[in-house]
């Protein structure tokens, strides 16, 4: 890094240009976007999709026999081999299209269960998971009787690897874990973790959102059985997700919704399911979505990965660095492993005065629990603020950001 | 900083949020309701004694943002020794002008609790400001359920 704080080998200002809202003002300000863990911004190319697709392209797919509605399938399908080839699954059949990380764990959580939970067994999660792959399993128990067990995790917001290992039995059924904290930015040892898991028999799911795409993840690799993310943390629309699902666990779960497109043969007596993964795809899917999303991993992939990956942890580095010169800000979640996360508090000034002041100096940050109110308990605190950080934030609005935090100093002093 | 800004956090916000009045937990028999906002997880409980329909005594605990905490703060000092159709009366006045529709009989009603009319210009904040208002509007309804903004 050169002394203005600007790397050498990234330039993020050759992006910028492709993401239309980052060149927008906030009362007059220009934009400073760092709630990027909540969700990213589109580029031209994923917007364009979307647009084309709805002024010259639109059909249903896996149906008509027309044109359009060929083409509608090819680009679906196409886009489940782009993603296929993005986890590197061992097959399309293991790519399910779904709404998005939540809808994916609720998947499992729920079919899952229905084939394989019975009254005394246990699911295994970790103390900083999002609500969302908390609150899936809590139902999961209460319609199996199955029993919910939390691995701890310790001061710095890492999980406990040893207590997690104690804590798989011989009763756990499965374990779900985030492979990043959204909260913390805590980077799971998730390899180390699945090791552990299998070892004793016991299929993990990893709650991949704040992932991908930050560090480059290969399901086969990390040899997870399960693997949950949204669209829309990757630069690609909301409303779209995928559940990646090892072929031996997907093909001897029910599906969880009835409808079209899931169905092989349907009479008024009985039904036979349609192949992997269409049995878990009920009803017209959010054709659009899927394809722009597909756009968006051509995008990630252009600018590459690992670019990204060695990028963002700089500017992690260079925020943490800058952050911590202020005086009376605390850092919480301190893992030696992190994704660009900064979640902190500042003196006396609570995340939410934080965040208004901030907002009208043009800059987005998120101020509350981040939905993951078990791991703020942990830290005794209500509410924190957070950055996060993408590839086309810059070295200059982690300075904004410092310079605001000091406004927020002057006012709670 | 912007002039909103200043008119949101000003002094008298920030000393009450500093220095909160009535901080207080009122042992029984005063009633205690409780107020939740989900959104952002603030928390707080409003201690009253009523007496003769007239507010007697008030306290109230709790964790939250300036905003928030200021606004429980101050509607404690404003309605202690008030009757209770007053306070109706103020609560009517106060969220009106919170959410930017205040007439200037209202304004004139809210006295010092006027200086968190700037709320208006904060959407997202409204809330925090009128959290301690619907939990103390609970309380003298008696409801068990917490208050929440929502």
């Amino acid at each position: 890094m050169s002394p203005t704080g600007v790397s050498k080998t990234f330039n993020p200002e050759d992006y910028r240009g492709d993401f239309p809202v980052l060149s927008e003002k906030v009362y007059g300000k220009s934009l400073v976007y760092l709630d990027n863990a909540a969700t990213t911004q589109k580029p031209r190319p994923v917007i364009e999709t979307i647009s084309r697709f709805y002024s010259r392209e639109n059909a249903n797919i896996h149906r008509g026999v027309f044109c359009l509605s060929e083409q509608a399938t090819h680009s679906y399908e196409s886009a489940r081999i782009k993603v296929q080839r993005f986890i590197n699954a061992a097959s399309t059949r293991e790519v399910v299209f779904v709404r998005g990380t939540t809808d994916a764990v609720n998947l499992v959580a729920g079919s899952f269960s229905k084939a394989f939970l019975k009254p005394g067994d246990e699911i295994l999660i970790t103390h900083l998971e999002h609500h969302s792959n908390i609150v899936p399993w809590q139902m999961a128990c209460e319609t199996t009787g199955a029993v919910l067990k939390v691995a701890p995790v310790n001061e710095l917001g890492e999980v406990i690897l040893d207590e997690f290992e104690k804590m798989l039995t011989s009763k756990t059924k499965i374990a779900a874990v985030a492979h990043v904290s959204n909260a913390l930015g805590t980077v799971n040892p998730v390899r180390e973790m699945i090791r552990l898991a299998h070892a004793k028999q016991v299929p993990v799911l990893l709650d991949g959102a704040q992932a991908v795409p930050h560090p480059k993840v290969d399901v086969q690799d990390l040899d997870c059985d399960f693997y949950a993310f949204s669209g829309h943390k990757m630069f690609g629309p909301t409303g779209i997700g995928v559940l990646y699902g090892k072929e031996q666990w997907l093909e001897k779960m029910p599906p969880v919704q009835g409808g079209g497109d899931m169905i092989r043969t349907v009479s008024l007596t009985q039904t036979t399911y349609n192949e992997l993964p269409y049995k878990f795809e009920a009803g017209t899917p959010h054709i659009v979505g899927v394809i722009a999303l597909g756009s968006a991993v051509d995008y990630l992939q252009q600018v590459g990965l690992d670019k990204i990956q060695a990028y963002e942890k700089e500017l992690l580095d260079y925020a943490t660095k800058s952050l911590l010169k202020i005086p009376g800000l605390k850092i919480l979640g301190q893992a030696r492993d992190k994704a660009s996360v900064i979640s902190f508090i500042l003196g006396e000034a609570h995340a939410h005065d934080i965040g208004t002041i901030l907002d009208r100096e043009g800059i987005a940050i998120r101020a509350g629990h981040h939905c993951a109110m078990p791991i703020m308990d942990f830290f005794k605190v209500a509410a924190t603020a957070r950055a996060s950080f993408a590839f086309y934030n810059t070295h200059q609005e982690v300075d904004a950001l410092a310079a605001a935090l000091q406004k927020v100093q002057e006012v709670f002093r | 900083m912007s002039d909103e800004l200043r008119e949101l956090y000003q002094e008298v916000i920030l000393d009450h949020n500093k220095k909160p009045r009535n901080f207080v937990q009122l042992k029984p028999p005063a009633e205690s309701s409780e107020g939740y906002n989900p959104l952002c997880g603030d928390r707080l409980t409003i201690y009253l004694q009523v007496r003769n329909g007239k507010v007697e005594d008030i306290g109230f605990q709790g964790a939250g943002c300036a905003i928030s905490k200021a606004s429980a703060s101050m509607m404690t000092v404003a309605v202690k020794g008030r009757t209770i159709l007053e306070v109706n009366d103020l609560f009517d006045a106060f969220h009106r002008v919170v959410s930017g529709g205040g007439s200037e009989t209202d304004f004139e009603k809210l006295g010092s609790l006027k200086a968190l009319a700037g709320v208006s210009e904060f959407p997202a904040r409204v809330k925090c400001a009128s959290l301690a208002w619907h939990t103390l509007k609970s309380g003298l309804n008696h409801t068990d359920t917490p208050a929440t903004t929502e």
